[in-house]
This record gives C-alpha cells, structure tokens and sequence, in this order.
C-alpha cells in the first residue's frame, strides 16, 4: 500500500524551486485506496487532510501543484475536493482515474452517512452530540486556517513575487471577511488583479 | 426494506428532483453548500418533501459524518426518497459539474504552455489561499463568540493551527480529540 521509494535527486544547494521527482500512484486500486483513506479522515471538511496526504505522505504533487489544482478547482462549479479528485484522477489514469479517485472519495463516506440517516437523527440533537460537533467544527476550523497559512511559502516560487502575491491575499481575506464581498467579485476584481500581474511578469521572463 | 430503496417520491416526481439538482449543479461555484439555501426553498417551501427540522438535521449529519460535505445531498434526497432519491439527487448535483471539470483539464493540460493558462493558474494562487485563511476564520468566528465557551475554543483553535504547522500529528486524532471535548462540554 506504501508509495514506491522514488529515487530523490540530489539538488543544488539554495535552489528555490527544487524539481523534486514527485511519486505517482502504481495503480487504479492505489488510487482508490489512497483516496479512501483520505475521505475517511476527513471530519468536517477534507481539504486539510487532503494537502497532508496528497503533498506530505504520498508526494504526489507539489504544494506549487496542490495551490493551483486548487485554485482551478474553485472556480469550476462543484465542490473544491470532488473537483481535485477529478483533477487528480485524471492526470495519472486518465477519464478511468477521474472516475476511480471520484468513487474512492464518496464511495465509503456515502456508505456511512446513508446508514446513519437509516437508522436515526435523533442522536444529532442530544447535547453531548451538539457539543461534540462543536468542538469538531472548531478543529476544522483550525485546521483549514492552518492548512492555508502552511501554503502560503509557496507563493516564493510564483512569478507574481512574495510580497504581491501575500498582498493580493490580504486583499481577498479582507474583502471575504470584513466587506463581505461575493466571491464572484472577488474572483473578478483579485483575481484578475492576480492574473495580470502573472502575465506580466511571465512575458518578461520569456522575453 | 423497500421504502429504504424507494422511497414516497414517483418517478415523475424523482425525475423533478434530479432535473433541479442538475440544474444547481454549475451555479456551485465555492461548493454546493452555496446552492444550500435554493435546495431549501425548493424541497422544503415549494414541493414540501422534507421539513425545515429534517433539512437542517440533513446538514449537520453530513458534517458530523467523515468524508466531504457534499454528502449533505445524499441524504437529503435519501430523507425525500430513500436510496433512489439520494442517487437521484448525488447523480443530479454531480454530472454537469464534473463533466465540465473533466473537459476543463484536459483543455487546460493541453494548453499548459499557453501563456494565458498559466498565467491564469499561477495569478489565483493569492486569491486561492487568501480564501482559503478566510474561510478558516470564518468558520472559527461563530464559536468565538459564545460567552461560556470563548476562551476553551480560542485556545483549542490555537492549539490545532500550532499542531498541524509543525507537527505530522494525524488530522482524524485531533477532530476526534475536539469531539470529545466537546461531547463532554469543556470547549
């Protein structure tokens, strides 16, 4: 069930943006699996336990890779994590992988949380469970937060510079949190703010 | 046994509910939770297939159970119509969507080299994780401002940021440690 050991190369010291060989599922029963495993850990939200097991335990993509992947995925209708799945399936096995990663993130989950709306929701309104919930809402939370703070070096690597790209994310916290501004905008005003400065600086370094 | 499988729903009417979930689908942006309220309105107000109480307890099901949030759609339609009314509903919200995803990519891979791509990937990486952070803290702010429990889930969210930034602990030990804490009314 473990990755392969790829063989890492050995880089040149300093190098910001290391060219890591990255290790790749063996098969569509791995990445069933793997993304079996992931889903089930996933209490209250699955995009934290998705960038541990994705980029720090398996080595599938970079944190670059897993940044982009996601900022594609939130654009497109449908949830983040359906649409990395899909994303991810893709890239190693094609339409059958998309399917594969799709059917290991839902597959055991749907399995459970269908049994238990069989038998009862009573439960759900007890206090213990509502405090229960609470106390699980408030890691995630956590985590989310700290999953996002542990990605944001890898705005170092990106053409659009550290400290524009930490300002353009000041910008769209502020925007989500205080102005309370739609996503939609957002996306349009920073996003495209983002999107400018990227192909500026791209044209200058491919000119 | 067979209401589990089918439910009260006919399948005119089953056909109804997977036609308005397809139709939900692409206006997902940021998730199916943001098409929540619409399902409301929908299967609650207008076709009166669920009460307010089951939809809410629907929600909160889903997020207490491992696994992503978008399950909140199958059992809701499993509430409406049993198991053929959550693959109705599942089927509804998921097709369009991920037909897209998957034509996207592979347009996008094609064109990885496209100065535009990249430009488009790399110049949201900010706003990704910008919103990402703020999602974080919104989702923490309605805990925060609870008299009895302000400090206890304070400390606690402190606790998770620090651990899961430098530690390998496992993220499933520190969800089941807040439930537990929770379930016994500490935070």
């Amino acid at each position: 069930m473990s990755p392969p050991p790829s063989p890492a190369p050995v880089l040149p010291d300093g190098d910001p943006a290391p060219a890591v060989a990255l290790a790749r599922p063996e098969s569509l029963s791995h990445l069933f699996w793997a993304f079996s495993r992931l889903a089930l850990q996933g209490f209250g939200g699955v995009l934290a336990v998705a960038q541990r097991e994705l980029v720090e335990r398996l080595g599938w993509m970079s944190r670059e890779e897993f940044v982009e992947t996601l900022a594609v995925a939130q654009v497109l209708p449908g949830p983040n994590i359906v649409n990395i799945s899909l994303m991810i399936g893709d890239r190693f096995f094609g339409l059958r992988g998309a399917m594969v990663a799709l059917l290991g993130m839902m597959g055991f989950p749907a399995l459970i949380v269908l049994t238990l709306a069989a038998l009862s929701t009573t439960w759900l309104a007890s206090a213990a469970m509502t405090g229960a919930l609470r106390g699980m809402g408030a890691v995630s939370a956590g985590l989310i937060l700290a999953t996002g703070l542990k990605l944001l070096p890898s705005l170092r690597t990106n053409p659009v510079g550290l400290w524009p790209g930490l300002a353009l994310a000041a910008l769209v916290f502020g925007a989500t949190v205080w102005l309370k501004l739609p996503l939609f905008w957002i996306v349009l005003s920073v996003g495209g703010l983002g999107m400018t400065l990227a192909l500026i600086a791209l044209k200058r370094s491919r000119a | 046994m067979s209401a589990l499988l089918m439910g009260p729903l006919s399948w005119p009417e089953l056909g109804a509910l997977m036609l308005h979930f397809l139709m939900l689908s692409l206006l997902s942006i940021g998730g199916a939770i943001t098409t929540a309220p619409d399902m409301h309105r929908y299967l609650v107000d207008e076709r009166h297939w669920l009460t307010d109480q089951s939809f809410t307890s629907s929600i909160a099901l889903a997020q207490a159970a491992p696994g992503p949030n978008i399950l909140f759609v199958a059992v809701l339609g499993f509430n409406v119509s049993g198991l053929v009314g959550a693959a109705a509903a599942m089927l509804g919200i998921l097709l369009p969507s991920t037909t897209l995803v998957v034509a996207a990519t592979r347009w996008a891979r094609n064109n990885r080299e496209h100065l535009g791509v990249r430009a488009f990937t790399v110049g949201m990486a900010p706003l990704t994780l910008g919103l990402m952070i703020a999602t974080g803290w919104l989702l923490a702010a309605p805990y925060l401002v609870e008299p009895g429990h302000r400090w206890a889930t304070l400390a606690m969210i402190v606790a998770t940021v620090v651990l899961t930034m430098r530690t390998k602990i496992g993220i499933v030990w520190m969800v089941l440690a807040g439930g537990v804490l929770g379930a016994f009314g500490f935070v």
